[in-house]
């Protein structure tokens, strides 16, 4: 197999495609947000439970796409579970940039998110990988400064 | 048939056919490079690399202008691919042959000067659920600026036109047929000829979109009766940026120009400007001409073989990918699941893989093939899908690219987990 292609679809991307985690919705949630890729048709729906303390307290995703969009979702759901909202926010601004192959100041242990590197040999795919993240950042900001009245979907094909 | 598509003595010999195209000995990622994205843009010959080269070494110049014999030489060439096209496409005037930039700009052409002299409030434009963007976006837009209404043709379930009502959809109020030849995703081959003939019956005019059609097969336009035709180069061996119109000698004769300044003119003067001649009223300012003269070496090429013999080899082979596909668990096939009446686009979805992971796989096998909507969102819809990956075939395809296909695929099921 190919080098290339196994830097991508790395063993970790494959398991969380294969198995997403996140996948049960929330009983109790106060964020939901909407992602949507209209050139391929993946779309994502979010839901987060935002605790008293601004700490994720559970996080559901559910992501109809591609591999590389629903691997991501679904670690993305399992990273920021019990996260504060601050350490999210600048985590996935942080990812965004690795994924863009901008200079990023990850410090911490990444864990499984690491793996999405591989994605950037293969730049059409990004975005695939972006989703889940730009859907997050919008549910967030939602949750901090209000839901607008006609509530949108966010999509990473916007900036290509 | 007029003997320029058709050669009996020709001897299909596929390995002499793929040393032609230079690129094909490309490596991709490791692999021999598998071209199955000729719906796409084909690959070249050397012949046309060739011609091209030549062009701009020996005779380029401006066209029509100037008084030397360079220009004398390249006007020369550029009009012998007019005149060459318009025997191509089955022996029409060569006033009555267009260069635009692809079909898309032949389309938006047709609706921007015909469309906005002749539509008005109430009129039927009749499409189908079958259309490329470039032939459902310029009537849509266009029946918005003038309050016209959007009749569609629906297909089948296997991806044929549905004619059972189409007394109801072209009727007297119909204005304008717009018609895919042969669809871009599903392969499918239309009764264009049959449409003419109701459209006509009904006082419409009738377009289709041949981008498909005319690569890959012999096209007579005097006998589908057609009053606009669009195309592309590119689609059949020659280089990008060109694009070809036909239509009725009568009809353009009475459509404003669609560009206005140089080359389109008669006499210009501040108060009263006249038109040019046709073909030479739509083809304002300096065209392509290194690609318009190019084409005609990829015309040539496609002569020498035979449109007759391309299509048969085509069909052939499209029986054989069709057959191939329908032996893979969990693939379907978007689109006729027989080469009657179908060309070599060959769409399908995987029930449990998207698109974009099937390209990409098939990209690390050295595969080229296309995934996504192809600029087909309403058949997409229609299909019940949100993309598809396509396979699409040409003259320097053979079974051995099929089998390296399908090897490629049951691999791809193992790889991610759906055996």
């Amino acid at each position: 197999m190919s080098e290339n292609l196994d830097d991508m679809y790395r063993e970790i991307i494959l398991d969380h495609y294969k198995a997403p985690r996140g996948k049960k919705p929330l009983d109790d949630k106060n964020v939901t947000s909407d992602g949507h890729n209209p050139s391929c048709g993946d779309e994502l729906k979010m839901e987060l439970k935002v605790d008293s303390k601004n700490n994720i307290a559970d996080v559901h995703v559910n992501c109809k796409g591609c591999a590389i969009s629903v691997a991501s979702g679904s670690m993305l759901a399992e990273f920021i579970k019990g996260k504060s909202l601050e350490e999210v926010k600048k985590i996935s601004e942080q990812i965004k940039k690795m994924l863009k192959g901008e200079e990023s100041n990850i410090t911490e242990d990444i864990g499984d998110l690491d793996s999405l590197k591989g994605v950037r040999q293969f730049p059409v795919r990004i975005k695939c990988a972006l989703l889940a993240w730009v859907t997050l950042i919008e549910g967030v900001d939602k949750f901090e400064h209000g839901s607008k009245p006609d509530s949108f979907t966010v999509s990473t094909e916007d900036t290509d | 048939m007029n003997t320029e598509t058709t050669n009996k003595d020709f001897v299909f010999d596929i390995q002499k056919i793929k040393s032609d195209y230079p690129i094909l000995q490309r490596e991709i990622r490791g692999h021999k490079l598998v071209y199955l994205d000729s719906g796409a843009s084909t690959q070249k010959p050397i012949e046309v690399i060739n011609a091209h080269e030549e062009f701009f070494k020996t005779i380029n110049s401006n066209i029509h202008r100037g008084l030397h014999t360079l220009a004398e030489e390249s006007t020369n060439a550029y009009e012998k691919t007019r005149t060459h096209i318009a025997k191509f496409i089955g022996g029409v005037k060569t006033s009555e042959v267009i260069f635009t930039a692809g079909t898309t700009e032949s389309i938006n052409l047709v609706a921007y000067t015909w469309g906005e002299a002749n539509i008005s409030e109430g009129d039927e434009i009749v499409l189908t659920d079958m259309e490329h963007h470039a032939n459902l976006v310029p009537w849509v837009m266009l029946a918005q600026r003038k309050n016209a209404v959007i009749k569609r043709i629906p297909i089948t379930d296997d991806g044929r036109l549905d004619l059972t009502d189409i007394d109801k959809i072209i009727t007297e109020k119909t204005k304008l047929v717009a018609v895919t030849h042969m669809s871009n995703v599903l392969g499918t081959l239309n009764p264009v000829k049959q449409l003419a003939e109701i459209a006509h019956k009904n006082g419409a005019l009738i377009l289709a979109d041949g981008a498909q059609a005319v690569p890959h097969m012999p096209v007579d336009l005097l006998d589908l009766d057609v009053d606009f035709y669009a195309f592309s180069s590119h689609k059949m061996l020659g280089p990008t940026g060109v694009g070809v119109l036909f239509g009725k000698e009568n009809i353009l004769d009475k459509m404003p120009p669609f560009n206005m300044g140089g080359e389109m003119i008669s006499e210009v003067s501040f108060d009263r400007i006249t038109w040019a001649e046709l073909p030479h009223k739509f083809e304002a300012g300096t065209p392509n001409i290194a690609g318009v003269v190019t084409f005609d070496a990829a015309l040539t090429y496609l002569d020498e073989i035979g449109m007759d013999n391309v299509h048969t080899y085509e069909t052939k082979l499209t029986a054989y990918t069709i057959d191939k596909l329908l032996q893979i668990d969990g693939l379907k096939i978007q689109g006729p699941n027989n080469a009657i009446n179908r060309g070599g686009a060959v769409s399908f979805t995987d029930k449990d893989l998207h698109p974009h992971d099937i390209s990409t796989y098939l990209d690390s096998k050295g595969i080229a093939i296309r995934a996504g909507h192809h600029c087909a969102q309403t058949l997409m819809k229609r299909m019940g899908t949100i993309a598809t990956a396509r396979a699409s075939l040409y003259i320097y395809n053979d079974e051995s690219d099929i089998d390296a296909l399908f090897d490629a695929l049951i691999a791809m099921r193992k790889y991610f987990g759906h055996e």
